[in-house]
């Protein structure tokens, strides 16, 4: 289930989606939140929809991919589904089971909340599917600029997000030899009750620990005989090139946002 | 090319030198191995040489420039190390970023970047392989993308500090390869750390570390055949000197002369 697990996953592709320049995806992501909430009624939403499914498309993804690599989020947002129909009132009552009723109110509502999540979820999903970790935090490190102004130390932050991306197999590899070592000399992980289970964790965590902090240690002095001294003087080997497509493709975004608010009631 | 002259160090903790006074020269254009067991003295010599150890007593000589305070960040830039984890100097996220960490670190022109970038990938023959990321690649892989990351600086001296202790032998045999190749047609100069005596083999110059002293100095030949001086230091003669001692009069030969011989 794990494996099948699309959050946060980069598959690499030459689609058009792809070829978007980052920061072109995280506004045009950030631009979908915002639009999502001006549908209020069925035209809104299947027009969102079809948009989502088009954007899919382009991307070169399968439905039904995108569908069983979300199935666990999808499984979570039944439940904010069944809060609304029990929840909200108004309307007509569609079921009355005595201690609980259904009303059309809550009905209506509970379907058009969860078909924002998961559109929501879903274009994100396509965001990151599409961008590789380092084109994100390249984006996120030229989006975030003007912040320097305010004294964040965005390239610090970038440079750090970035390590730490990469560090994040060899910490799996790490961990699973960490639990057969662990495992191999009698500690079990599956079996005793809660207090027992984190207990077992311990063993794991602080050689995990331990290592982490030699690893970081050997890549300090790895960066520094390599030159490194902080953003003074560094140039880019990575360049990202903002293009008409990209424009275009935010334009096609605030067209359809501005679709969606004529559409309203 | 680099002296080193009456180089002292001593760790805070302990009472004995790490290092004990030693003086040292590298040749322009030379393989020079530095030998020894582990806490020989070996690793602190490499890290007083490059800067991350700065409170040596003793003097640094690069070409005929003593290093000091005023002049370290420029000299040093011609040396470049490899270390001996793989995943631990993995700067970049794919191959190629990695190689130009530290062009960018120097603030050169783009292009100057991709024309370096390839060129060094193309020396360790990892240029198919340069939008990886690192998790795919193999241990010797990753050694030799740490190799092209160090020789896209263009050092004049390229130091290897255990970089194969941690690889299986395939992975050993082909950074070694790579790096016969880089010294034999390109003359690259070498500083080449190990504890392992049959990876010396094409060394222009042998140096052996014991207890942060020097014990013995020459070429591969005469390293060999100090059987005694090499089982103070605690190191192991090589299997095939043994057999060449025993089967051929104690003539010295190479491990790939032997082969031919014997076969």
């Amino acid at each position: 289930m794990l494996s099948s697990m699309l959050l946060g996953r980069y598959i690499p592709g030459d689609s058009i989606v792809h070829r978007l320049d980052p920061r072109a995806k995280i506004i045009s992501v950030i631009l979908f939140m915002i639009i999502v909430f001006f549908a209020n009624h069925w035209v809104g939403y299947s027009l969102l929809i079809l948009f989502v499914l088009s954007v899919t498309k382009l991307a070169g993804l399968s439905i039904r991919f995108l569908f069983n690599g979300l199935k666990l989020i999808f499984i979570l947002l039944i439940f904010t589904f069944l809060m609304h129909i029990f929840l909200t009132k108004g309307g007509t009552v569609l079921v009355d089971g005595g201690f609980f009723t259904i009303e059309s109110e809550g009905l209506i509502t509970g379907i058009y909340i969860t078909i924002r999540l998961i559109l929501l979820v879903v274009i994100t999903t396509l965001m990151t599917l599409t961008t590789s970790p380092i084109e994100l935090t390249d984006a996120i490190e030229k989006l975030c600029r003007p912040l320097k102004a305010l004294k964040v130390p965005v390239h610090e932050i970038a440079m750090m997000m970035s390590i730490s991306l990469r560090f994040i197999p060899t910490l799996m590899d790490e961990t699973e030899k960490i639990i057969k070592a662990q495992s191999a000399r009698g500690s079990t992980f599956m079996t005793g009750n809660l207090k027992q289970r984190i207990n077992a964790l311990v063993p794991i965590f602080i050689p995990l620990f331990m290592s982490a902090f030699k690893r970081a240690e050997e890549m300090a002095i790895a960066m520094e005989v390599r030159g490194y001294q902080g953003e003074e003087g560094r140039t880019h080997y990575r360049l990202l090139s903002w293009r008409t497509r990209d424009t275009l493709a935010l334009i096609v975004l605030v067209l359809f946002g501005t679709l969606l608010i004529f559409v309203r009631q | 090319m680099i002296s080193l002259k009456d180089i002292a160090f001593k760790y805070r903790s302990e009472e004995a030198y790490a290092l004990d006074h030693i003086s040292i020269s590298f040749n322009a254009g030379e393989w020079t191995s530095i030998i020894g067991h582990n806490g020989s003295g070996k690793s602190t010599l490499v890290k007083i040489i490059m800067g991350i150890i700065e409170d040596y007593e003793g003097e640094i000589y690069v070409g005929n420039e003593l290093l000091t305070e005023k002049n370290k960040q420029r000299l040093r830039r011609k040396f470049a190390i490899v270390f001996q984890n793989p995943d631990n100097q993995f700067v970049g996220a794919t191959v190629e970023d990695d190689v130009a960490f530290g062009l960018e670190n120097l603030g050169l022109e783009r292009e100057e970047m991709i024309a370096r970038t390839e060129h060094a990938l193309g020396l360790v023959n990892m240029l198919e392989f340069r939008s990886h990321e690192p998790h795919r690649l193999s241990g010797g892989q990753k050694q030799r993308v740490a190799i092209a990351g160090a020789l896209a600086l263009q050092p004049e001296v390229l130091i290897l500090d255990e970089a194969t202790s941690m690889l299986d032998p395939a992975g050993r045999n082909e950074v070694l390869s790579i790096l016969w190749n880089l010294h034999e047609q390109l003359d690259t100069t070498i500083l080449y750390i190990t504890h392992d005596l049959t990876e010396i083999d094409h060394s222009d110059k042998v140096i052996v570390m014991n207890d942060g002293s020097i014990v013995g100095e020459g070429t591969v030949e005469e390293i060999y055949r100090d059987k005694e001086m090499l089982e103070r230091s605690s190191l192991k003669v090589p299997y095939t000197v043994e057999i060449s001692n025993a089967l051929l009069d104690g003539s010295f030969v190479t491990h790939d002369e032997l082969v031919v011989r014997l076969s």
